[in-house]
């Protein structure tokens, strides 16, 4: 395994760039009193998805570990082994700290309001290539909405940053509030691989292994999407704009083939409905491109690409720290055409973010 | 294909494959206890226990299905639910079509009991019921050994009591079980399974531990009927991380009405994530997606409609498992498929007869 840093030669956005921090000690400028204290006497160390686990090859590429912190803590590093090299003109921080599994709702809030303010303070301000997403504590919608009053206008934040492993289920009207406050505020929504929500990740109960668990997380975006149609949330909020991330992509053109069938179907029982659902992926719906999900043959991934029957739902991203690549050439799919690949690594993120 | 009338069937003589039907229901769910078709053939210890307090599964959907009995308009018999008279499915169904073979699926509620006892007896019944009524009736039929998949014994006392009979040709499992099928609990039942010769048929359905997605409750029975995949797709990656098939070479697992448009995207994935976390599960020996071609059968039903009739076909070189898909109608539900509609994207005609009949003649021992 070597790494190599180097990027392409041509600029890029990258949609998913991991901040993170050592500790909760971290957020304490930004937290009441009350809060501190709590969490000093009662050694709360904060949300605990152990979707990363910390050892794991996947969870960060060989060298992106810096002297003080985790993988993704250090800007400097960033700057040196992503934002310079890759030529990044705009980078979208996907910050995964899961207040959503904080069962204690208004700490949840608190903690995400200090995780924002941290954001704006550690990281927009310190490099005008970084976008950021907003923690929100998604449990409770009426909360969530209020934090994104409180930071939404800012110009930084280009979307809300949920985990895919959620209680309940995002097209769900109980998130009305939160997705009235995302659109208000011109936001999108980032749908993100990971989350601790207490139930089991599969259909099936829990699986052993977290190879596994990894494998089915992808299951969990394909229901996603599902009840994000059929529940009406894009009925209610025709502009909203979601993006999966990290949910890898090459399910989608089967899994939109799987809707497509079911609405014909079954169209009686969601009237709202009123187009096929792969319609509403192409015009609603996003994709990060990391992990590729790739099989040895090229040409294989390049007929999947095909037949998502769009150009526009592929955005570029690195997911760095994680590892799924080893250097530019395993990056991206190889043999696209370079109208393509242009939209894939700019013009789809530009457009969709409006950047 | 929602709804399709019958009509008669455009076949022409010279075009004509063999039919193997992979999944006709005689049984479906619960209706009520005094009227269940099986109810007769219940061990008589439990008479009493099924007509009173019988009944107490996981509620998993309370989502209603499209249709009563999620069947066909036309597939209401002169008595009885759709599905569970013999003579009027040989007619709308075997003799319509002339098929060669019919594999019954009883989807019982055996597997789904809390009462672990009690599901060892709806299956131990259902199987007596299926012998008597159906496999000495009808030479055409083979049929799934129903078994209380969430307790290993009760399981494997059922198979060694008629896994010997040769009607019986599978075992019948729903998709959405307590546990990934791939943990220890479900062992002792793939060991008997590889002696007795009989592969896992595991069927759409079923109520697991949780709701029916990771993230919570489904709405609509669209999500419902369309979120099933995921099950399966969870039950692929438990089989396959968990060595399964290094530990019982020999295990056959046939996937019934699950789809199979997510398993290339699947086995991409599997590959990719174990080529980076191989660490966590050194006992596999091979590429997950090398498992899953040896050792997974696929129903076609429901067949995947592409946006592009040419993706189909791109579908099947990608996925390479010519040999392991096998048709099947799904007779008497509404979704059903027909075997002169389902295979239309497919232009190569010996693939055409390998899903219409030979890989299930091979598989299941058929003349």
């Amino acid at each position: 395994m070597t790494t190599n840093f180097t990027g392409l030669g041509r600029p890029v956005v990258d949609c998913d760039i991991h901040n993170a921090f050592a500790s909760l000690e971290t957020l304490v400028p930004y937290l009441e009193d009350h809060w501190i204290a709590y969490i000093r006497e009662s050694h709360f160390r904060g949300p605990g998805a152990n979707d990363y686990p910390g050892g794991a090859p996947t969870s960060a590429r060989q060298g992106t570990r810096p002297a003080n912190g985790p993988p993704g803590s250090d800007l400097s590093l960033i700057q040196k082994q992503v934002l310079d090299p890759w030529d990044v003109e705009v980078g979208i921080l996907a910050c995964g700290y899961w207040v959503q599994s904080v069962h204690n709702e208004d700490l949840a809030a608190s903690l995400a309001t200090a995780v924002n303010q941290w954001q704006i303070d550690h990281w927009l301000e310190k490099d005008a290539r970084l976008r950021a997403s907003l923690v929100v504590p998604s449990q409770n919608p009426i909360l969530a909405a209020r934090e994104i009053e409180r930071f939404g206008d800012h110009p930084g934040f280009v979307q809300v940053i949920l985990p895919v492993r959620s209680y309940s289920l995002y097209g769900k009207s109980e998130y009305n509030p939160m997705y009235a406050a995302a659109v208000k505020h011109d936001l999108a929504i980032g749908i993100h691989f990971g989350g601790a929500s207490s139930l089991p990740p599969t259909p099936v109960g829990w699986p052993s292994t977290y190879i596994e668990e990894c494998a089915d997380m992808a299951q969990i975006f394909q229901a996603q999407v599902l009840s994000l149609i059929s529940e009406g949330a894009f009925a209610r909020f025709p502009e909203l704009r979601v993006v999966l991330i990290e949910s890898g992509f090459v399910w989608m053109p089967a899994w939109m083939w799987r809707m497509d069938k079911e609405w014909k179907g079954l169209r009686r029982d969601t009237p709202w409905v009123v187009r096929p659902p792969s319609d509403y992926v192409r015009e609603h719906i996003r994709m990060t491109l990391q992990p590729m999900d790739a099989p040895i043959n090229s040409e294989h991934l390049l007929q999947m690409i095909g037949q998502l029957d769009s150009d526009e739902i592929l955005m570029f991203s690195t997911d760095y720290p994680h590892w799924h690549f080893d250097g530019p050439d395993d990056a991206i799919p190889k043999g696209l055409s370079d109208s393509l690949l242009e939209k894939i690594l700019r013009e789809n993120a530009r457009a969709f973010y409006k950047l | 294909m929602a709804m399709t009338m019958l009509e008669e069937p455009e076949i022409k003589k010279k075009e004509k494959l063999s039919i193997i039907d992979c999944d006709i229901h005689n049984v479906d769910g619960y209706q009520s206890p005094a009227t269940e078709v099986w109810v007769d053939y219940m061990p008589s210890v439990w008479e009493d226990y099924h007509l009173s307090i019988a009944g107490r599964r996981r509620a998993g959907s309370n989502c209603p299905r499209a249709v009563p009995f999620a069947a066909r308009n036309d597939a209401f018999p002169p008595e009885g639910p759709p599905g569970s008279h013999l003579g009027f499915m040989q007619e709308q169904l075997l003799d319509t079509w002339e098929m060669d073979y019919g594999i019954l699926n009883p989807l019982s509620p055996a597997g789904g009991q809390q009462n672990l006892e009690y599901g060892a007896a709806i299956a131990q019944a259902v199987n007596e019921w299926q012998i008597a009524e159906w496999l000495e009736k009808d030479e055409r039929l083979r049929a799934s050994l129903t078994v209380a998949y969430e307790d290993a014994d009760l399981a494997v006392a059922e198979i060694e009591r008629l896994g010997d009979h040769p009607g019986f040709v599978q075992l019948m499992f729903m998709a959405r079980t307590m546990e990934p099928l791939g943990r220890r609990k479900y062992w002792k039942i793939y060991e008997s399974a590889v002696d007795y010769d009989l592969p896992i048929g595991i069927h759409f359905g079923g109520t697991g531990i949780g709701p029916i997605t990771g993230a919570g409750k489904a709405a609509h029975y669209i999500q419902d009927h369309g979120g099933m995949p995921m099950a399966f797709q969870a039950q692929v990656t438990s089989y396959v991380y968990e060595g399964v098939f290094e530990r019982f070479p020999g295990l056959k697992i046939v996937l019934i009405e699950g789809g199979f448009g997510w398993v290339v995207p699947l086995m991409w994935r599997m590959d990719s994530w174990y080529r980076k976390l191989k660490m966590e599960v050194p006992y596999l020996k091979r590429l997950p997606s090398e498992y899953i071609r040896d050792h997974f059968y696929l129903t076609t039903q429901p067949i995947e409609e592409p946006s592009d009739p040419a993706y189909f076909e791109q579908m099947l070189a990608h996925m390479d498992m010519d040999d392991k898909l096998m048709f099947a109608t799904d007779y008497p539900h509404w979704d059903f498929d027909s075997p002169d509609q389902a295979l239309r994207y497919v232009s190569n005609r010996d693939v055409k007869k390998q899903i219409m009949a030979e890989n299930a003649r091979e598989l299941y021992d058929l003349d």
